[in-house]
């Protein structure tokens, strides 16, 4: 997987400047809830409200993976949804980032000796940018975002 | 041969049509999110948007036909013809040919049929629920929105854009005559409808059907899709205008006309809750209609 991830910098290293400016200023983001308890995703839904707006950026909850840039996983994937989120990475079209959201999501917190849950995140799909917070505020996954976005110009 | 090719590809054509569109699309954006009190997008932010999709992967399914690939550029061909026409009919008058009429709202019908070619093919269960709305939403609106366009041909006598053009100048606009405000405003909701805006988006519908008819499309050929929905959404607005508001058709006039549907149609999209499909087909076939048929029978009566 280590292997993946840097193969995935390697493919935006060698973007140009205006095709990278393109890409991290409209970054369609999919929403995929792998197993949470619901409270990740009420504060990312609180990013489209009026206080936080992240259109302004250019970011937009899509319908389709198919049209996604990004990938917003929240919760611990458990024996039923690791597959799936692994078949979701597998169809959203490259390039597509990772962005775990919550703690579950980095490091399965709680849930680590669970008899359902078989492994974490990064070890299904690449993850990019890890947001912790049980649930993070609104504010600490925009600040995700945009290091993310930094992290993404900064390789060049 | 030059001028020609110009014509299609840059001036009242591809690009300028493109370019308004999106424009078009961020006020759009723009005026929504004031409404809900946010901020928008930046000016760029759906040219940004198409030209990301360029650089993005393109994944064609294993179950995809030859179609799947093709019908956005069907659909992208019919709206830049009818944006050059209806361009050209606004630059020089005499350049209009008999019949034009027929021929633009055979192509305007194209886009949905694009769509529904597109859905069907690529073998998604979702697309193919896309798909037979959609089917059934064009069923729905081309009957009210060809009755609205016949009061407009009973009180011109023609079927040339050009003469329509020509008569409202000097009898006045259509709009402020009882059957042409009738038909105005039953064309209006078509054009809604045709855009697949809200209160008849049932295709597209984002949170049963997630993108609906779009659900398999990525990179370049949604972005085709896209730039295909921007144009149209340029072109329906001016033919209103042709048809419904042609007393004065100088660019200042020309620019506020056009501004005032576009926010119409905005404000419209962003007041109303989407409809199932059954009420659509009733809305349109039910009532709609009937305000059709009484707008033409005015009409032939001179009102």
């Amino acid at each position: 997987m280590n292997y993946e991830l840097q193969t995935m910098n390697y493919e935006l290293r060698t973007m140009n400047y205006l095709k990278l400016k393109f890409l991290t200023k409209s970054i369609w983001v999919f929403h995929a809830a792998c197993s949470p308890c619901n409270n990740c995703d009420i504060e990312v839904l609180d990013l489209l409200t009026p206080r936080y707006d992240v259109e302004r950026f250019g970011m937009v909850l899509v319908g389709s993976v198919r049209h996604a840039d990004a990938l917003l996983v929240t919760g611990i994937p458990n024996y039923k949804t690791a597959e799936r989120i692994k078949k979701l990475y597998t169809q959203a079209p490259k390039p597509c980032l990772v962005v775990a959201v919550g703690s579950c999501a980095c490091g399965r917190i709680m849930f680590r000796e669970s008899y359902n849950s078989p492994c974490a995140l990064d070890e299904i799909i690449p993850v990019d940018v890890y947001i912790p917070g049980c649930p993070p505020k609104p504010e600490a996954m925009i600040a995700g975002i945009v290091k993310l976005i930094n992290k993404i110009k900064g390789v060049r | 041969m030059l001028k020609i090719i110009f014509n299609y590809l840059v001036f009242p054509g591809f690009l300028f049509s493109a370019f308004v569109g999106l424009m078009t699309g961020w006020l759009d954006r723009k005026i929504t999110a004031r409404i809900q009190w946010r901020k928008g997008p930046v000016w760029y932010q759906n040219f940004v948007d198409i030209l990301k999709l360029f650089y993005k992967e393109t994944i064609l399914p294993t179950q995809a036909k030859f179609s799947f690939f093709l019908s956005p550029f069907l659909g992208l061909c019919a709206v830049v013809i009818v944006g050059t026409i209806l361009g050209r009919l606004l630059i020089n008058p005499l350049e209009s040919f008999l019949g034009d009429l027929i021929v633009v709202i055979y192509l305007l019908a194209i886009p949905a049929i694009a769509l529904i070619l597109g859905a069907s093919s690529c073998g998604n269960p979702l697309a193919s629920v896309g798909a037979s709305r959609e089917i059934k939403l064009l069923l729905g609106y081309e009957l009210p929105f060809i009755l609205s366009i016949l009061v407009v041909i009973v009180k011109a006598h023609s079927i040339k854009l050009n003469e329509i053009i020509n008569q409202q100048m000097s009898f006045g606009s259509y709009i402020f005559s009882f059957s042409g405000a009738i038909a105005f405003l039953v064309a209006l909701l078509c054009t809604q409808a045709k855009l697949g805006f809200v209160p008849f988006d049932v295709s597209e519908a984002e949170q049963e059907i997630m993108a609906g008819v779009l659900i398999e499309y990525s990179g370049l050929l949604l972005a085709i899709f896209k730039l295909m929905r921007a144009i149209l959404f340029y072109i329906m607005p001016i033919l209103l205008i042709v048809l419904f508001m042609g007393k004065d058709l100088s660019l200042g006039f020309l620019i506020l006309k056009y501004l005032f549907l576009v926010i119409l149609i905005i404000l419209l999209k962003n007041t109303n809750p989407r409809l199932r499909i059954e009420q659509v087909l009733k809305f349109f076939w039910g009532g709609l209609s009937f305000l059709g048929i009484i707008a033409i029978i005015l009409a032939l009566l001179g009102l």
